[in-house]
């Protein structure tokens, strides 16, 4: 039986949800002509992504160990599992050793460590920090919450897995796993990236469709352009 | 001025050697400041893998014509700076591209990098970078009073504009460097170069966990290794313009690097001590102390 609450949330959403400042609206031009401008179309790129073949042989195996030897986190707390990461960078484990470093914007950034639960609202802003970092990308998955929800599961608000919505390069199991475990985590991601496995996101732009689908399935106030470049 | 295809070579590879020399010197800094800290720090080699990976990522996206040209223009004033300095004392070759007035076009280029990145980074469109080039901008400006106050001493003082003439005045001992002769320019440039070099307290262009990175908050892949590259070659032709100007120059590439790592090294010694100012702090630090100083070294020359 639905209850009241359900019942006004679906009512909310019936149509589709747009921010005031993204309508379409009429803008007077500088020589006083009247257009159109609809902000989804004219201020963001709607192309789709594109597979990026890798090099072939050696060029390739060498550039693999460059950003397995370089990985870049994006400082961008996801969940709980985020108060993992300051004991990484100071000195009781000091990642800096392993050549992980944390970035502060995710167009430098190649690592993305969803760290625990993902609301659907943080789902969102996930998704585009995880679109706008430069291909190749990978992601970390900590905790248990991203592989069935953990202890959310059957909360109204968090996903339950996590590579339904982007792809996952390495699962932490724990809840929560501790910072030796997420140094593990980096690196089994350096043995899959120097293997030549690192290529999620070319598996994200082959299966674009059906992540958007999964991912406009959950996230019902759909603001932002399909792929955020 | 020699124009030859074998100068031109023996340029290319002493831009060669700043280059790695300043990647060198930022890991071996990095590293100094994580000792600090208590961590052991990111290896020595690490500067170099940075830059390979950033120079082979894949996708890229760009915000216009300005967002290209901005990372170029702040290479060209690393370059440039380098271009048109003396490194080595009594080599032709290792003397660039130098000549009488080089003293005044070193200091334009000092500045002309920041003002491409400002244009680049504009177009870039995120606001922490109109932050960063706002407080970078502000901030250079008053970096350049108490400089250009220590110049025009130098100026008065050796009666040339040419750096080359002004490293062979301080030859002969150590008694004969600017930091004895003239210790009022010397100091009032010191501070400056505090600035100059961007570490705390006055980091807070780039001011890491603030305005996330400032200016090339939007800055990626290719864009970044540019202006990795660069930040490489200006700190030692920043460091190299400091070692000629008062600190007796250098006769072999041994000396070069000995003094100009411990001149980057007096910002990062002052890096570790102090926390980060506020804009108007730094802005009134400048304008205050530095600045009295500077006017000191030109009136006792009146």
């Amino acid at each position: 039986m639905e209850r009241e609450f359900d019942k006004a949330i679906k009512e909310m959403y019936k149509e589709k949800f747009l921010a005031p400042e993204n309508e379409v609206r009429q803008v007077s031009a500088p020589d006083g002509s009247i257009i159109e401008i609809d902000p989804l179309k004219d201020y963001f790129c709607q192309e789709r992504p594109k597979e990026l073949k890798p090099r072939k042989g050696v060029v390739e195996d060498f550039l693999n160990w460059a950003r397995a030897e370089s990985l870049w986190v994006l400082g961008f707390g996801t969940g709980c599992g985020s108060i993992e990461i300051p004991p990484l960078v100071t000195p009781r484990f000091d990642m800096y050793r392993y050549g992980v470093q944390m970035r502060p914007t995710p167009r430098q950034s190649n690592v993305f460590v969803i760290s625990g639960y993902l609301s659907v609202k943080t789902l969102k802003r996930a998704i585009r920090s995880y679109e706008q970092m430069p291909s190749p990308k990978y992601i970390i998955a900590l905790g248990s919450c991203t592989i069935n929800g953990g202890m959310y599961w059957d909360s109204y608000n968090t996903i339950n897995r996590l590579d339904h919505y982007i792809p996952v390069d390495v699962y932490i199991a724990g809840c929560m796993p501790r910072p030796e475990a997420l140094l593990a985590g980096f690196g089994k991601l350096k043995e899959l990236i120097k293997s030549g496995q690192g290529e999620k996101a070319n598996e994200y732009a082959r299966n674009f469709d059906w992540y958007k689908a999964n991912q406009k399935k959950i996230i019902r106030d759909w603001n932002m352009p399909d792929y955020n470049w | 001025m020699d124009y030859s295809l074998t100068k031109f070579l023996w340029t290319l590879l002493g831009l060669f050697i700043v280059t790695n020399w300043g990647m060198l010197m930022s890991s071996t800094m990095r590293r100094i400041i994580a000792r600090v800290s208590g961590r052991i720090g990111i290896p020595w080699y690490q500067p170099w893998i940075d830059l390979t990976k950033l120079y082979s990522l894949r996708s890229q996206i760009t915000h216009g014509t300005m967002f290209y040209l901005g990372p170029v223009f702040r290479l060209m004033g690393g370059v440039g700076m380098f271009l048109f300095m003396p490194m080595i004392f009594g080599s032709n070759l290792w003397s660039n591209y130098s000549f009488s007035g080089d003293l005044v076009l070193i200091l334009y280029f000092q500045f002309f990098g920041m003002l491409g990145m400002a244009l680049g980074a504009g177009e870039g469109g995120h606001p922490y970078s109109a932050i960063g080039i706002s407080r970078g901008l502000s901030q250079f400006t008053t970096i350049e009073v108490p400089m250009t106050l220590a110049v025009i001493s130098l100026a008065i003082q050796y009666d040339t504009l040419s750096i080359a003439k002004i490293v062979e005045a301080q030859q002969g001992g150590l008694m004969h460097w600017t930091l004895f002769t003239n210790p009022f320019a010397t100091v009032a440039a010191m501070l400056s170069l505090l600035g100059a070099f961007g570490h705390s307290p006055f980091n807070l262009v780039k001011a890491p966990n603030e305005i996330p990175i400032g200016p090339p908050t939007e800055y990626h892949g290719t864009f970044l290794g540019v202006l990795r590259t660069n930040s490489a070659i200006l700190h030692v032709a920043e460091a190299a313009l400091f070692m000629n100007l008062f600190f007796g120059g250098a006769s072999n590439w041994f000396e070069l690097i000995i003094k100009t790592f411990l001149i980057y090294f007096w910002s990062v010694f002052v890096g570790t001590v102090f926390p980060r100012f506020r804009i108007e702090q730094s802005v009134v630090w400048f304008l205050k102390w530095p600045t009295i100083i500077g006017i000191i070294a030109i009136i006792i020359y009146l």
